[in-house]
């Protein structure tokens, strides 16, 4: 039982140097920065969005179609971390594989690119 | 180092080449823009029928991607029916999509991705490229259901079919991973040993109980049909004569294959849902089909009950069984698209008429149409010498074999009451007064009519070729 709960000692020493980093990074603002708000400075971000409001509001459908897109090859990446670490045991069928995938992406890519679903106007 | 061998690929030799030929057209397409969307409908076409062709002349057999992948002679004639069904379809949009100005080149791309994912439900052996295919297949056609986007019911149509679909993949889903739990395979073969060595406990009847509910929703069986009529009434009429006519004969291939190959040691089991979805199905299509006044819901209701016809072979769970129904739903296929051909033929200057009445006195305005139809309704109500019944008596046939009188004496009855809308439309067009007469039918549809008319007379005569075909598509899955 030790030993197993040892092997997991990086997680939370992983965690711990997590949860310390983002602390500091979030409470040291308020000790050190220097402050001096105005109009601008409070208010909201370009995207247009209110930082605290209704969730059940009314939003550009582009914002959808920016975030699946985004999602699409946000997965790919996730694929390509396992294929790239066991690629040596994986061969030839891994690599075709992969980039057979990595094909249909492209199709798809040049395809939405065309369409013109990557410009905003 | 134990490098994976690159498998075969010539069993997929088909989808590959659809899978491929479907990016080609779509990088056309992107390029080209809107104004190639005819030439991509031609090469759509084109390429749909040199798969036909080669899977009609490939000597095809074998197991290739680690025995989940299979071309067997029963996957070769389910294929051929669907890509065929596929490429008579995007023909009979050509025109329809023109009028009524959906006609981009998207939509026979997505057509044949679609036939990819049917290619590949009815060969895989194994859970895991079942569902790729059948969410490859469903996800093409929740797209081109609403794919007349500026029309209401197009979009609802669309975005009702996702809803319900998604819920029964999720049941899909859920069903193989319980199986997966309690027999410790995905791949049907494993699956089928292990029931054989352990028995069918009662968590393995769960999980079948769950992937049947999830097929079941795919060919639109009672009580999972909710859907088809919503679907077919609002989606564009020649996406609901695709509807009808590929994806339901792909769809009752990959039922037939997961319950034959996949729960084969298991029959009692599955032998009693199948028998009480059939008996539903049979049902709730004669009697809904009564009170509908739109051409397309009563198409609707005409199909769900031909799925429960289907299904009262596959209760039988014996190769003759299995071969009715691939003999059924070959006859069906060919129906569905005649039917269709007569429905996307109801136009006037105003637009497209789908109320049955608009059908009245057709036999005095378009006498060639109103024969043709009416020999198509009286082979689906199943009047010998005519194909319908040869597809019925199959069936029914096989469920008698098997002692299963209950099923077979129902399905009667229901067929019979069934017969009343088939005989109504029959009244309406020759025995009403004429309304107005319809614009002249399109080339493509005459074609298609006069074919599957040919098809369902001609039956009778050379019909051997494809009830031995059958036979041994059938054998090949025992």
């Amino acid at each position: 039982m030790e030993d197993l709960l040892r092997e997991y000692l990086p997680i939370v020493v992983f965690i711990a140097l997590a949860l310390v980093i983002g602390l500091v990074l979030l409470v040291s603002p308020f000790l050190l920065a220097f402050k001096k708000p105005d109009a601008e400075k409070l208010s909201a971000y370009e995207c247009g969005f209110n930082a605290f409001d209704d969730a059940r509001m009314k939003f550009d459908v582009r914002f959808y179609l920016v975030s699946i897109l985004f999602i699409i090859f946000d997965l790919e990446v996730a694929f390509l971390f396992p294929w790239a670490i066991t690629f040596g045991d994986l061969g030839w069928f891994g690599f075709w594989s992969m980039m057979a995938f990595l094909g249909v992406l492209t199709i798809g890519f040049v395809y939405e690119w065309k369409k013109g679903a990557l410009e905003w106007d | 180092m134990t490098s994976v061998p690159l498998p075969v690929l010539m069993p997929a030799l088909p989808e590959i080449l659809l899978a491929v030929g479907a990016m080609v057209l779509l990088m056309i397409g992107a390029f080209l823009g809107e104004k190639s969307t005819s030439t991509i409908t031609g090469l759509a076409i084109a390429l749909l029928v040199f798969v036909l062709g080669l899977l009609v002349v490939a000597p095809p057999y074998g197991t290739t991607f680690g025995g989940s992948f299979v071309l067997d002679s029963f996957a070769r004639f389910i294929k051929i029916l669907s890509v065929g069904g596929s490429a008579i379809a995007i023909a009979m949009s050509i025109g329809f999509a023109r009028a009524e100005k959906f006609d981009r080149f998207e939509l026979p791309i997505l057509m044949v991705l679609a036939t990819v994912g049917m290619g590949i439900i009815v060969s895989a052996r194994d859970m895991i490229a079942l569902y790729m295919g059948v969410e490859l297949m469903s996800l093409a056609l929740y797209v081109i259901a609403a794919f007349n986007r500026d029309n209401l019911r197009s979009t609802e149509a669309g975005l009702k079919y996702f809803v319900l679909g998604a819920l029964s993949s999720g049941m899909l889903l859920y069903g193989a991973s319980l199986i997966y739990g309690f027999t410790g395979h995905v791949g049907f073969a494993g699956i089928a040993a292990s029931i054989k060595a352990n028995g069918a406990g009662v968590g393995f009847v769960f999980g079948l109980v769950f992937v049947l509910a999830g097929l079941s929703f795919k060919i639109s069986a009672v009580p999972f049909h909710m859907w088809t009529p919503d679907v077919y009434e609002g989606a564009p009429t020649p996406i609901t004569a695709f509807f009808a006519a590929a994806p339901k004969v792909a769809a009752m291939g990959m039922f037939l294959r997961i319950v034959v190959d996949g729960f084969g040691p298991a029959t009692a089991q599955w032998q009693q849902v199948v028998v009480f979805i059939a008996i539903a199905s049979m049902t709730l299509g004669a009697f809904a089909g009564i009170g509908q006044k739109n051409i397309k819901r009563l198409m609707a209701y005409s199909s769900i009950a031909n799925m429960g016809f289907a299904l009262v072979g596959l209760a039988a769970g014996t190769a003759k069984g299995v071969e009715g129904v691939i003999l059924f739903m070959t006859i069906y296929l060919a129906m569905t698209l005649g039917a269709f051909a007569v429905i996307l033929s109801l136009r006037r200057k105003e637009g497209m008429v789908e109320d049955m009445s608009e059908l009245a006195g057709l036999s005095r305005t378009h006498p060639a149409v109103a024969w043709s139809l009416a020999i198509l309704l009286f082979s689906l109500i199943g009047i010998p010498p005519l194909a319908g019944f040869y597809g019925k008596f199959a069936v029914f046939g096989a469920a008698v074999e098997q002692k299963l009188w209950t099923l077979a004496i129902l399905g009667i009855i229901t067929s019979a009451i069934g017969a009343y809308y088939y005989l109504r439309l029959i009244k309406i067009m020759f025995f009403d007064q004429p309304v107005a007469a319809f614009e002249p039918m399109p080339m493509e549809q005459k074609v298609v009519l006069t074919g599957s008319v040919a098809f369902v007379l001609l039956f009778v005569v050379f019909g051997n070729p494809l009830i031995e075909a059958s036979a041994r598509a059938a054998k090949s899955l025992f």
